[in-house]
């Protein structure tokens, strides 16, 4: 039962890391145990709950349902790579803002999950919204703050677009005065 | 930012769990970890003839098999913690493995300890048993049967135990105007917490002292048990149990899985993590509710009633799990009449063994079970008397004039105004026009419902001298300690133990208030038994009534003893120092105001160069405060709903709550339990509940086979709140957190017969399936 290890290069959070995985190990663990980046949860190993959800390139994919070997070459971003608390992410304060978790087991995965709608649909409407969530399960929250979460983020995102340029003329600002 | 109690303030403890940083169990890592997995009994009932772990110990990662035997000596039993009195209760302890004998699917058989997760696994699969597959019995009614298997050889008929309360005769039912009868099935649940269970020991030999992360709501209870069973003291126990992803009563119980990994880490000298499969938590995780109710209700023409009745038949599966013998009886038992006025009421409760996973709590824990037959009882007395269901709960309603009110089952309802929580709920939900719209619909062939429920809720699970009188093995006060640092920040111990309901916030709301400082200025620590003295944990919506006032006595204990240096302070005595928005200040009779902040007060209390006589340095306030009463919280919930007659689906139009949990501490925590306790209790009433087939196999065993509430499976929630302030506690607060799940299974089940009143249906037990509900409109009359 000895079982060759394979090489692979994943870039997860903007660094790109060179591994030597059993290819049986799936992402999420790879990225729990051998990592330690376990702020992506595992709720259910079935792909039934969403707790584990990453950006896969960019896309939304439940990470217990990932075979490590199967992301070489390729770009992942997990809940550490979304935002810091000095930097959140839209979602993530809209998270904050609305109450969108409780005990905050599903929040990461339902947060890459709603990160995943918003970049498919950057307006949607309650009912959009509700039905994006279909691959995620809460216990705690009864969903309504999670939706008026996400919600807030394509608010924030539709009005951060004209911020930014606001910011970015600032920063050029203040290095042009040398501070 | 004082004054903070009562305003919306953003969760303190949200910034970690965004951001990836919080520590559940499974998160904790520590140097030369080693890995467990439990072999679980595939039969729901057999004898163990032999256990081979040969070719699961050649593996080269495997550390340790343990069988039962291996460890008869060493783990003790898995306790029951709650005994009611005179009920003759046969207390079988679990043991951690089974010996001879599995009781349910998902019984521990053998535990392997491997180096690496994926070994552990593998491991498994290389232990052979052999099993005497027998009999099982898997539904109550049933398993006191003469004829039925028998789970445990010391428990005739199943009986596990047999408990009363109240008064009522035949006779009251037999000779009253109107007498309605009427079975219902609480149908088991799984709870399904996200987090799964999980526990990581870690042993110090030299000091004999054992750390403990465990997903526990009352990490104290755990510690005083693990004691017994591991028999180690108390004092060389520690539990963690900082972020933990909800419980709902599923992690309240002591586990056999706890006490195999604090084994194998101090019989092995290395730390060992557990933890559990989805799979598993539908084993093997307490479920929830599982009740056959018989009920008798009577009253008068009028629509007065008058007596209540119940012959409960509960489902404790295969072991009485640590507060499982609690609910159907105490927790169920004693709020049967509810929020009306009942003169006699009985109540009748059966405990029954059978060969499926233990019962204990779920969300509301007995008081859902106990309002549902309660008020579908009222709903069906309405329709035999072709009474507004409504007109019947006005007139039976406790008046707000009759508080503390003394129930039919000896309880002292502390406060309420009932009438107008019920107002407020029909005018948001606008009745009297949706009645008459609804004939309107139906006369177009849409088959629209309205239902209710007015409730009562009893809570805060407190006096410790009632705890004794129920058989509560323990006490329910709660501790707290307000650490004052010398620059006037504060620390707060709370023996509550949250996971989700957000006291961070609101225990820091509640000294920020009281001290007159930002919250930022507030930690809270809990979930760690080194840490906090003593404490009971975080169910029944105990955390606020109870520990935030144990918070609030501790917090006025500070300010007492700083008034005392502030007076000092401003050469005067204390009597004439006033404390206001974090200001000591005094009008001495010269007219002159004087006045020190509580963060120079503080720093001389450290400082001590000039303190008054008998007044010793430092500044902390302790309290070990102990209800004198239960809280009661009440309200109103009304939901229209409209079925689909081709498909039989159900569609939620609208959902209104009103509730009164005293004074709302944090209007957005409490909107966000309402909120969370009302898609649970929707789940239980038109898709959970867990199936076993007849040999005790779970047929609901993953998240494909039970249904689990979906985001787009709900409405959007109307809630409101009255406040009628608790009279017995300083806070004024009752609690929350249950308060949705109580009342909302109810209401839409009310709504949906409503809705099918024109095909005759009187009742449907839960879950109302599409299948169900289009079968008895095909049908017309009582689910077949």
């Amino acid at each position: 039962m000895a079982i060759t290890n394979t090489s692979v290069e994943i870039t997860i959070n903007g660094m790109l890391h060179s591994l030597d995985v059993e290819p049986r190990l799936l992402l999420v663990h790879l990225l729990r145990e051998k990592l330690g980046l376990c702020g992506t949860h595992v709720g259910c190993d079935t792909s039934q709950c969403g707790a584990c959800t990453v950006l896969l390139d960019g896309q939304a994919v439940k990470s217990c349902t990932v075979l490590a070997v199967q992301t070489d070459k390729q770009t992942i971003t997990t809940v550490e790579g979304l935002g810091t608390i000095d930097h959140l992410h839209p979602v993530q304060e809209g998270f904050w803002e609305k109450h969108g978790l409780q005990c905050g087991f599903c929040t990461p995965g339902v947060m890459m999950a709603a990160v995943g709608i918003l970049e498919q649909n950057p307006h949607p409407t309650e009912e959009e919204i509700r039905h994006g969530l279909e691959g995620v399960i809460c216990r705690c929250t009864g969903y309504q703050n999670i939706v008026r979460a996400v919600q807030y983020a394509a608010n924030l995102t539709e009005s951060s677009a004209v911020e930014s340029e606001v910011a970015a003329s600032n920063i050029h600002r203040e290095a042009y005065e040398g501070r | 930012m004082s004054g903070v109690f009562g305003g919306t303030v953003k969760r303190k403890e949200d910034p970690r769990l965004i951001t990836g940083q919080g520590t559940y169990t499974d998160d904790v890592k520590l140097q030369n970890l080693a890995h467990a997995a439990i072999l679980r009994s595939p039969y729901a009932h057999a004898l163990i003839k032999n256990i081979d772990v040969s070719k699961a110990l050649e593996h080269p990662s495997v550390i340790a098999v343990f069988t039962g035997k291996d460890i008869e000596q060493r783990v003790g039993p898995i306790p029951t913690a709650w005994l009611p009195p005179d009920s003759d209760i046969k207390a079988t302890a679990h043991p951690a493995l089974a010996l001879d004998r599995v009781r349910y699917v998902g019984d521990g058989v053998a535990m392997v300890v491997a180096d690496d997760l994926y070994a552990a696994k593998d491991a498994l699969e290389l232990i052979a048993v052999e099993y005497e597959v027998l009999p099982a019995v898997v539904n109550q009614e049933a398993a006191m049967d003469d004829a039925a298997p028998l789970v445990h050889s010391d428990a005739p008929h199943n009986i596990a135990f047999h408990w009363q309360a109240g008064d009522a005769t035949d006779e009251m039912f037999e000779s009253a105007p109107v007498h309605v009868s009427h079975r219902f099935v609480q149908q088991r649940l799984i709870p399904n917490a996200m987090e799964p269970r999980s526990s990581v020991a870690q042993y110090n030999k030299s000091t004999g002292s054992l750390t403990m992360w465990v997903t526990t709501q009352n990490p104290h209870i755990h510690r005083l048990l693990l004691s017994g069973i591991l028999g180690l003291p108390e004092h060389k126990i520690r539990i963690l149990a900082i972020d933990v992803g909800g419980g709902f009563g599923s992690k309240i119980a002591c586990y056999p899985d706890e006490a195999l990994v604090g084994f194998a880490a101090m019989e092995l000298g290395i730390p060992v993590k557990w933890t559990e499969e989805r799979r598993e938590n539908f084993l093997v995780t307490t479920h929830g509710r599982d009740m056959i109710l018989d009920v008798d209700l009577a009253g008068e023409k009028d629509g007065t009633l008058t007596a209540i009745r119940v012959r409960n038949m509960a489902n404790m599966g295969a072991y009485l799990s640590t507060a499982g013998p609690g609910v159907p009886t105490i927790l169920f038992g004693l709020i049967v009449p509810g929020a009306y006025r009942f003169a006699h009421a009985k109540v009748d409760v059966y405990g029954v063994f059978t060969n499926t996973t233990p019962t204990d709590a779920y969300r509301g824990a007995g008081r859902p079970e106990a309002t549902y037959l309660l008020e579908r009882m009222v709903d069906l007395f309405a329709m035999e008397l072709s009474m507004d269901p409504v007109e019947v709960r006005r007139k039976n309603l406790i008046g707000a004039d009759e508080f503390p009110y003394h129930s039919a089952l000896g309880l002292e309802y502390d406060s309420g105004n009932y009438q107008q929580a019920l107002d407020k709920a029909i005018g948001m939900i606008g009745y009297e026009t949706f009645r008459k719209e609804q004939e309107e619909l139906r006369s177009q062939g849409r088959y629209v419902g309205i239902g209710c429920t007015t409730y009562v809720e009893i809570c805060g699970l407190g006096p410790s001298q009632v705890a004794g009188a129920v058989g509560f093995q323990g006490g329910l006060w709660e501790s707290s300690t307000v650490r004052v640092h010398p620059t006037g920040k504060v620390t707060v111990f709370t023996g509550a133990s949250p996971h989700g309901q957000g006291e961070e916030t609101t225990f820091a709301q509640i000294v920020g208030d009281r001290l007159g400082i930002p919250i930022d200025d507030v930690e809270i620590v809990h979930g760690d038994t080194d840490r906090i003295a003593m404490g009971w944990g975080t169910y029944g919506s105990r955390t606020t009534p109870v520990g935030g006032n144990a918070l609030a006595i501790a917090v006025d204990r500070v300010i007492d003893k700083a008034r005392k240096i502030a007076a000092h302070m401003l050469l005067t005595v204390e009597e004439n120092v006033e404390f206001d928005k974090g200001i000591f200040y005094t009008n001495n009779e010269d007219g002159a105001v004087r006045q020190a902040t509580f963060q120079e007060v503080v720093l001389q209390a450290y400082l001590a160069w000039n303190l008054p006589s008998g007044v010793e340095p430092g500044l902390e306030g302790h309290s070990f405060y102990d209800p004198v009463n239960f809280v009661y919280p009440f309200g109103t919930h009304f939901c229209m709903v409209e079925v689909d007659r081709e498909t039989g689906e159900i569609k939620i139009l609208r959902y209104v709550a009103v509730d009164d949990c005293g004074r709302v501490i944090n209007p957005m925590i409490a909107e966000g339990q309402v909120h969370g306790g009302i898609a649970q209790g929707i789940g239980q009433a038109l898709w959970e509940g867990a199936i076993y087939d007849d040999q005790g196999q779970l047929l609901t065993g993953t998240f494909m086979d039970y249904a689990m509430p979906k985001a787009h499976f709900f409405p959007e929630f109307e809630t409101a709140f009255t406040e009628t302030p608790a009279p017995q506690n300083l806070l004024g607060v009752k609690g929350i957190g249950e308060t949705g799940t109580i009342a909302s299974t109810p209401t839409v089940v009310n709504a949906v017969v409503d809705a099918l009143r024109p095909f005759g249906v009187r009742d449907l037990d839960m879950p109302l399936t599409p299948e169900k509900v289009w079968r008895a409109m095909e049908k017309g009359g009582e689910s077949a």
